[in-house]
């Protein structure tokens, strides 16, 4: 068995996995979908009946305020959360029907803040990805071998690969750890604040490889993120939520308007566009003295990876 | 767009020179060159220390008389001395050792805590209050005694490991089985389970009691087959089954989500490495007394020494049976007529050695 043949075998792998776009309606194109999804922790209910179609090869920006839901749909999505009622369906299939392997096979997820045991090198955490493919007699295929190949070059982390993922700065580390993902060799991609914690520069460094990675696979990618100006130049679609519904969903200069800054975030903002790229950039209006800097003052801070 | 889904294939070359392969037909594996030689080493000492601790005593025998006794010959003194004296002993130790080695690495690497042991969860602490309060009762109920006490209390010992880990994994379980709420309900666990077993020494006869402190301190001492085959027997079925789960312990190094999102179902596999963890280890503290140390300290030796960011398995387990017949070796032949304990030999081998450890490891962090 070559190289070339086991590289072939594994994309081939993915391809099968996904029926391709010539499916009669928008919905059959779809491989991810929400279908009247409730979700909460303990008695809380956090999302409610929600219906989402992720929109195969697009990118995705899931935004809206603190604790609007947006990291728990996000969860659920990923077969990590329960459904309270309703179902995620994955190739239309209940995703949580399947096993974790099948869903791990077909759907990778970053969480907010992984955590990697002390001492673990890139290339090992990078390897890791490929665990839904192995068992305990194939650990380290061909295949597993130039699926991390691939991923550590797109990622632009070989030269990081024999280092210590707690040595590495917080953009290496999100890099790393989007390798992994990338690793496991799915086409959707489910990113839970992939840019939180890192500076502006390398927040618009890993959009840069998610929106790079996107154009050149067409990998379908799900992500949340906070920054609404990066959320509008990266995604193709924004869903934006609040209080646990979907408040609107689209491109993004039909999402990002004054009025759903308004309703949404409670924030008076101008909307004008991007200088560089044309796409709806958020100017909030106030100062000193206004009344959103006590707002923002008042709120509560973020609540982690629950919220 | 569908025509830009295919992922153009990695150069066929494409190698990942951190993780080199090692694959016979359908079999592959990374081959790790430190932790293959720690092993090597390992094994190498441990056949060295076992040969020696078959050889030497007070009646020592020349290594190739030992050997020449093994494969059949020798005369009648060597063979009562090494068959049926220290070979059991030996042997005893040696399975023991192994166990508690790699009863340690699982329990370490599926709480994600240096600190988590058989003996800090309460597993060691429960076999020996259950086999404390049948040794004392034993004596001034004389329900049982003699012959059924000696092979009932391997037994009772089982039992109360396993049962005190079910009673530790029941009460830290809340839809999900937390590392952190594990250690602390394991730490609280140990110390219920020592004072049981201090207050049935208070109550004890003294004469029960002495017997009852002897096994507590953990002996090897008049180990004979009877001792060796229940555990070697068991052993021999729990060691493979462990290894062909411990695949998943690579994935269960990370946080919950990501665990899950690689594929493993976490709690099923934690509490399937957990109670295998357990039983190895409440069989081993059957078979000998709970012998301190040596599930805390190997694993984390034979982490560093390996340069590994989670205890190898294999090799937490060669480790551990060295440790154990080494230190019975010390015990029996430094200090004459006095035959000390090895659970007490172990502790003073194995404590400095994860102290310097830690220390040095913490100066590497910090300077």
């Amino acid at each position: 068995m070559t190289a070339s043949h086991t590289a072939n075998d594994a994309v081939a792998h993915t391809d099968a996995d996904s029926p391709s776009g010539h499916g009669a309606s928008e919905t059959a194109r779809n491989r991810l979908r929400a279908r009247d999804l409730s979700l909460g922790y303990g008695d809380r209910v956090v999302v409610d009946g929600l219906d989402l179609d992720v929109v195969d090869g697009t990118i995705t920006g899931v935004i809206g305020p603190n604790g609007c839901g947006k990291s728990t749909l996000l969860r659920a999505l990923g077969r990590l959360l329960q459904p309270k009622r309703g179902s995620v369906l994955l190739d239309g299939e209940p995703i949580h029907r399947m096993s974790t392997k099948e869903v791990a096979r077909r759907l990778g997820l970053l969480p907010q803040s992984p955590a990697a045991p002390e001492g673990l090198c890139v290339a090992d955490l990078v390897a890791r990805g490929r665990h839904p493919h192995q068992a305990w007699y194939r650990q380290w295929s061909s295949d597993d071998e130039s699926a991390v190949a691939e991923a550590l070059a797109l990622t632009g982390i070989e030269d990081l690969a024999d280092r210590s993922v707690d040595e590495l700065s917080g953009g290496q580390r999100q890099r790393a750890w989007l390798s992994m993902a990338l690793a496991q060799g799915t086409d959707l991609l489910l990113l839970d604040e992939p840019t939180t914690y890192l500076d502006l520069s390398h927040q618009v460094d890993v959009l840069e490889l998610i929106g790079r990675l996107h154009a050149e696979s067409g990998r379908t990618v799900v992500m949340v993120l906070h920054d609404l100006n990066l959320a509008a130049r990266y995604a193709d679609r924004l869903v934006a939520m609040s209080e646990g519904r979907i408040a609107a969903e689209g491109v993004p200069e039909e999402v990002l308007t004054e009025r759903l800054l308004r309703e949404v975030f409670d924030l008076s903002a101008r909307v004008i566009p991007d200088p560089v790229t044309g796409t709806p950039m958020v100017v909030p209006v106030g100062g000193r003295q206004s009344g959103v800097r006590n707002r923002m003052v008042s709120e509560p801070g973020r609540t982690g990876p629950d919220e | 767009m569908t025509e830009s889904v295919r992922v153009p294939p990695a150069a066929p070359a494409a190698r990942v020179r951190e993780r080199k392969p090692l694959r016979v037909g359908p079999l592959s594996t990374v081959l790790r060159p430190r932790p293959l030689l720690v092993l090597l080493g390992g094994l190498v000492a441990l056949v060295v220390v076992f040969a020696c601790d078959l050889a030497l005593g007070d009646y020592p025998i020349s290594p190739l008389g030992v050997l020449r006794t093994l494969l059949g010959g020798g005369d009648a003194g060597d063979r009562l001395v090494v068959l049926q004296l220290r070979l059991p002993r030996a042997l005893t130790g040696l399975l023991v050792g192994a166990a508690l080695g790699l009863s340690g690495a699982i329990t370490q690497a599926v709480v994600r805590n240096p600190l988590a042991s058989p003996d800090l969860l309460g597993v060691t602490s429960g076999a020996g209050a259950a086999a404390t309060a049948v040794i004392v009762t034993s004596g001034t109920l004389g329900g049982i005694s003699g012959a059924v006490a000696a092979f009932g209390l391997p037994v009772i010992a089982l039992l109360g490991g396993v049962v005190t880990a079910g009673l530790v994994a029941l009460l830290a379980y809340r839809g999900g089985v937390d590392s952190f709420r594990l250690v602390l309900v394991g730490i609280g666990m140990n110390a219920l389970t020592v004072n049981a077993t201090l207050w049935l020494l208070t109550i004890g006869e003294t004469q029960d009691a002495g017997r009852a402190m002897v096994w507590l301190t953990g002996s090897l001492n008049a180990r004979d087959w009877d001792n060796v085959v229940p555990v070697g027997l068991a052993l021999l079925v729990l060691v493979p089954l462990t290894l062909l789960g411990c695949h998943a312990l690579g994935a269960l190094q990370f946080d919950d989500d990501t665990v899950r999102e690689l594929g493993v179902r976490v709690n099923v596999a934690r509490g399937a490495l957990l109670l295998s963890a357990a039983v190895l280890a409440s069989l081993a503290t059957a078979a000998a007394g709970p012998i301190a140390f040596v599930a805390l300290a190997t694993p984390q030796i034979a982490l560093r020494m390996a340069g590994v960011p989670r205890p190898p398995l294999v090799v937490s387990m060669v480790l551990g049976a060295l440790l154990v017949v080494a230190s019975d070796l010390v015990s029996r032949t430094l200090f004459g007529s006095l035959q000390l304990p090895v659970g007490v030999v172990t502790a003073v081998l194995g404590a400095p050695y994860l102290i310097y450890l830690l220390v040095h490891r913490y100066r590497e962090v910090h300077t």
